[in-house]
């Protein structure tokens, strides 16, 4: 009788990357479910349109590239992108930018830097970075207004009509988002005089109505992923940490700069600190390295959002640090066990 | 008493697997019966293996040495049984790499035949180097899986270790080995330890055993109490690897064993129970290491059990007493699931470091997943007990990027597969490790090869070298003495004959004439006495006297080219010499040149009433004495 021969470690925890990609998902859905109930159903149907884009694309793809298509389809690494992507993109967005966008992020963000894994560069924050740049009027003017501002609300086959054919009467339900809306008002007003637009004053909490719930609830889901092990606390905590200073030791004054509590709890702060910046192909690896590529992106989106043109900064403060990760690690080693100090940089071993 | 608290720190990273040890501890250890064979490879240890010192056909008693070692880090090996050795000979060893290693087979008699062998009772008495011998003798190894004898370990001079550390923690799943070892046998173990500490006289001694162990740490306590023992036992919780030497140090101590080090360089030796168990026997009892504990597990065994077993008991024999379905069995790994590794076959033996078999069934241990893609997702890093980066090491590994793995310490890597285990991409990253650390063994294998060929081409090229330098040289020395006597041949015209002649040169060429002339008159007599007898060797004598005749010639030649070279040498001698006086003539001149200007410039210095005047007195000083020296020189060489 001749026994296999297989290498140690003979047991391993349950579970594959596909675990990991839907877990991921799955805490996502409390945001997605805020993003429905405070901006209509336009997300999902960017979500809906994304995924189904993703899934050709991936397939496509590796079929070109004589890969196992069903095996890879299964991780839902292309699902996560596009469902990323998704809510990143305003609720209205155009079909065709959306579908843009995420062919971009599949095809050439991820596909042709090798595939999972490889791809130096967040894939959701390419595609989006792209239709930002390229499409700036759709992108900019397809925020609604939250649904708790409008009389009627509108029904799921007008929110359809907006994203695939735009009519008329698509202008009076978009507004600017409340990030865009301070900073361009606080040139000219004081902070006082800001909160008394509908957007701040029916919230209660300077954040904008609607965006504190979905900041909440995407920081809910991403501590749920922190739990569960699926990242560590590094980047977001370093991110939040570094934008919040930022904003209070240079934007303490309201009448001047976007407050604090604009800067965490509107626009995509807490998707983009929990679900964002931890994709973990991108980001860097090494436990200090996380802290540096978190605060980094703090900083980023802080000095975008403030001095630069547009009113949120994600996409490229997370793309901009992702060129930096690969230098963050090699300065970033942690010390091995028994070595008196860490191998970093250009460094010789002890 | 132990009533004294002690502290415990974590290191970094592990795993909590699952423990599946029940299984094996629901019965008490067992006897196994005598096997109809043992097989004994004569390397189980780290270290040179041993030399078997017994014949083919021989009898052997129970306990009797069958190979001894060979230098300080190596094992005797001894008879497990009485009975009659039948081969000795390479067979298939129970290593993971399948490779094949010298066995001796033994065939029982089933009489147990013991060797005399006698304990020591009273070992406090004993000179500590005698106890450390008879450790050696006993054929001792560390049988928590490394194989390092044990008397290296002790014969580290006292009072260098401050703690000894007894490592009970066996935190890989299924083994229990050491756990029932402990609970049956904890005063042995104690008495064991205190042989160790009596040894190496450390400042405490820490039995470390993970939580997961209750009754082996409440029998261990209880005998401590009853003997009133200066040892402690520390409670640690369950998380693999704690067993691992470097980690339980960590876990005990807070301090890391130095990189390239080793646990004496931070005052620690660590001992595992079942090595402390064997030296009391070696040292109580007098008997060698012939059997040990081993647990025999997995789902295919009816009764998994923990059996006492002779070293070198084939495997199969251990899994029938284990009531386990041949036919069942998926994998038969020795060792744990994290470090085991797989067998070919259970007809292979059971050896000092074998803690376990698990004969796995019903895909209690899958067979791995297909490799999925990394995603760096760094699980593997929280896992490292060694504070590496695996992924990292995983992409340079693949990438046979050596120089890189080796910047981030691959060496280091302890293989515990904490990493594979956490990894959600079912990555077999352990593999991968070690195909790059045999490629970075393979390189500076290669390289050291290459440079021993390197310095064997240069010393070759440079003897060439030196060969055609001497050939060379010869072949000009042979052209100048050519040269020489053209030359001579010409000055002989016009020159005198030479009158000093070189000695020993002369002498020679004046003897190789005279014999040359002697031979020609004898030549020439035969000659003359042939002619007279009128014989046919007439023409044979004339050619030997015209040779005769020729070798005089040359000679004679030789002597007069040699008288010429010798004029030549002379002529150019003496102008040598003529050029040699001129030298020395104009350096003469030249000194008095300088004083000259010396004496000039201190006359000036003088008339200006300078500082510097006695400077140049001391310059002048200086020249006068080269003058000086230059005229002695001239007036030797005119002499």
């Amino acid at each position: 009788m001749m026994l296999p021969n297989i290498s140690s470690p003979h047991t391993t925890r349950k579970g594959n990357t596909g675990n990991v990609m839907l877990t991921v998902l799955l805490a996502m859905i409390p945001g997605i479910v805020a993003l429905t109930l405070c901006f209509g159903t336009g997300h999902l149907i960017q979500i809906f349109i994304a995924i189904a884009t993703a899934v050709i694309c991936e397939a496509a793809i590796l079929r070109l590239r004589a890969r196992p298509i069903l095996f890879y389809l299964k991780d839902y690494s292309a699902i996560l992108t596009a469902v990323l992507l998704a809510v990143s993109l305003p609720p209205f967005t155009p079909y065709w930018v959306t579908i843009i966008a995420t062919g971009f992020a599949i095809i050439v963000a991820k596909h042709l830097y090798g595939g999972l894994g490889q791809n130096p560069f967040n894939p959701a924050m390419v595609g989006f970075a792209l239709v930002l740049v390229s499409f700036p009027v759709a992108m900019t003017t397809s925020w609604g207004a939250p649904t708790a501002l409008l009389e009627n609300g509108f029904s799921f086959s007008q929110t359809l009509s907006f994203i695939f054919s735009r009519p008329e009467a698509f202008d009076a339900i978009t507004m600017a988002t409340p990030l865009d809306l301070y900073k361009h008002q606080v040139a000219i007003s004081t902070a006082n005089e800001i909160l008394q637009d509908p957007i701040f004053y029916q919230a209660g909490f300077t954040a904008g109505l609607g965006w504190l719930w979905v900041n909440l609830a995407f920081l809910g889901g991403g501590l749920v992923l922190l739990w569960k092990n699926i990242f560590t606390w590094h980047i977001p905590v370093s991110l939040l940490m570094s934008l919040s200073a930022c904003s209070i030791l240079l934007g303490w004054d309201a009448d001047q700069y976007v407050p604090i509590s604009l800067h965490l709890f509107a626009g995509g702060t807490m998707l983009a600190a929990f679900f964002i910046a931890t994709d973990p192909v991108t980001a860097s690896t090494t436990p200090f390295g996380k802290l540096i590529y978190g605060a980094g992106i703090g900083l980023l989106i802080y000095v975008i959002r403030t001095f630069g043109a547009y009113p949120d900064a994600i996409a490229f403060a997370v793309l901009l640090m992702n060129f930096a990760a690969p230098l963050i690690d090699q300065y970033s080693q942690p010390r091995t066990y028994g070595h008196k100090k860490a191998v970093r940089g250009l460094t010789k071993n002890d | 008493m132990n009533s004294k608290l002690i502290p415990i720190y974590d290191f970094d990273g592990g795993i909590h697997p699952e423990q599946n040890k029940l299984q094996s501890t629901s019965l008490a250890i067992a006897s196994s019966s005598l096997p109809s064979k043992l097989i004994l490879p004569i390397a189980q240890h780290i270290g040179a293996p041993s030399k078997p010192c017994v014949q083919v056909g021989e009898n052997v008693l129970k306990g009797q040495v069958i190979a001894t070692a060979k230098g300080f880090v190596s094992s005797n090996l001894h008879a497990p049984t009485s009975g009659t050795i039948t081969t000795i000979e390479e067979q298939v060893l129970p290593h993971q790499s399948g490779m094949s290693g010298m066995c001796i087979t033994l065939i029982p008699d089933g009489k147990e035949q013991w060797i005399e062998h006698e304990g020591l009772a009273d070992y406090q008495q004993t000179d500590r180097d005698d106890i450390i011998a008879r450790i050696q003798a006993a054929g001792i190894v560390g049988l928590g899986g490394a194989g390092f004898p044990s008397h290296v370990k002790n014969s580290i001079p006292a009072n260098k270790i401050d703690t000894l550390i007894i490592n009970a923690a066996e935190c890989e799943p299924y083994i229990t080995a050491d756990d029932v070892l402990m609970r049956e046998h904890s005063a042995e173990i104690l008495s064991g330890i205190e042989i160790i500490k009596h040894i190496l006289q450390p400042q405490s001694c820490l039995i470390g055993i993970e939580d997961n162990k209750p009754e082996a740490i409440a029998a261990l306590q209880a005998d401590i109490i009853k003997q009133n023992l200066n040892t402690q036992v520390v409670v640690i919780p369950t998380k693999y690897p704690s067993g691992g030497e470097k980690q339980l140090i960590q876990i005990l101590t807070n301090k890391e064993v130095p990189v390239k080090g080793f646990p004496a360089d931070i005052g620690v030796v660590c001992h595992n129970v079942g090595t402390a168990f064997s030296i009391h026997d070696a040292i109580i009892n007098g008997r060698p290491l012939i059997s040990r504990i081993t647990t025999i597990t997995g789902e295919a065994c009816g009764q998994p059990q923990n059996f006492h077993a002779l070293i070198g008991t084939p495997i199969e024999h251990l899994l029938q007493q284990a009531n386990t379905n041949t036919d069942t069995v998926q994998r038969l790994i020795m060792g744990g699931p994290m470090m085991g590794f797989t067998l070919p076959s259970a007809e292979l033996p059971i050896v000092k470091t074998t803690n376990c078999i698990i004969a796995t069934a019903n895909n209690e241990l899958p067979m791995p997943a297909s490799e999925q893609a990394c995603i760096r997702c760094g699980m593997c890093t929280e896992a490292c007990p060694a504070q590496l980066l695996p992924q990292q090491l995983y992409w340079f590994a693949k990438s046979s990027n050596l120089e890189q793995a080796q910047r981030h310490n691959i060496a280091d890597c302890i293989e515990c597969g904490a990493c594979a285990y956490v990894c959600p991409s079912n990555i077999p990253l352990v593999q991968y490790y070690r195909f790059a650390k045999g490629e970075i063994r393979q390189a500076a294998a290669d390289k050291q090869k290459s440079e021993r060929a390197k310095t064997r081409f240069e010393g070759r090229l440079a003897r060439q070298e030196r060969e055609a330098n001497e050939k060379e040289a010869k072949r000009q020395a042979r052209a100048a003495a050519a040269a020489a006597k053209q030359a001579e041949k010409k000055a002989a015209q016009e020159a005198e004959p030479a009158v000093v002649a070189e000695a020993i040169d002369f002498e020679l060429l004046n003897k190789k004439l005279s014999a040359a002339q002697t031979g020609l008159e004898k030549a020439q007599q035969k000659l003359a006495s042939a002619q007279a007898e009128n014989s046919d060797k007439v023409t044979l004598f004339e050619g030997a006297v015209s040779k005769m005749q020729a070798k005089y010639d040359e000679a004679k030649q030789a002597l007069s080219s040699a008288e010429q070279t010798q004029q030549q040498t002379d002529i150019q001698t003496s102008a040598d010499t003529q050029s040699n006086l001129e030298q020395l003539q104009q350096k003469v001149l030249l000194a008095q040149t300088r004083v000259d200007k010396a004496q000039e410039r201190l006359a000036m210095a003088k008339e200006q009433n300078l500082d510097t005047a006695a400077a140049m007195q001391l310059g002048l000083d200086k020249q006068l004495e080269k003058l000086a020296q230059a005229q002695q020189a001239l007036k030797d060489a005119q002499s």
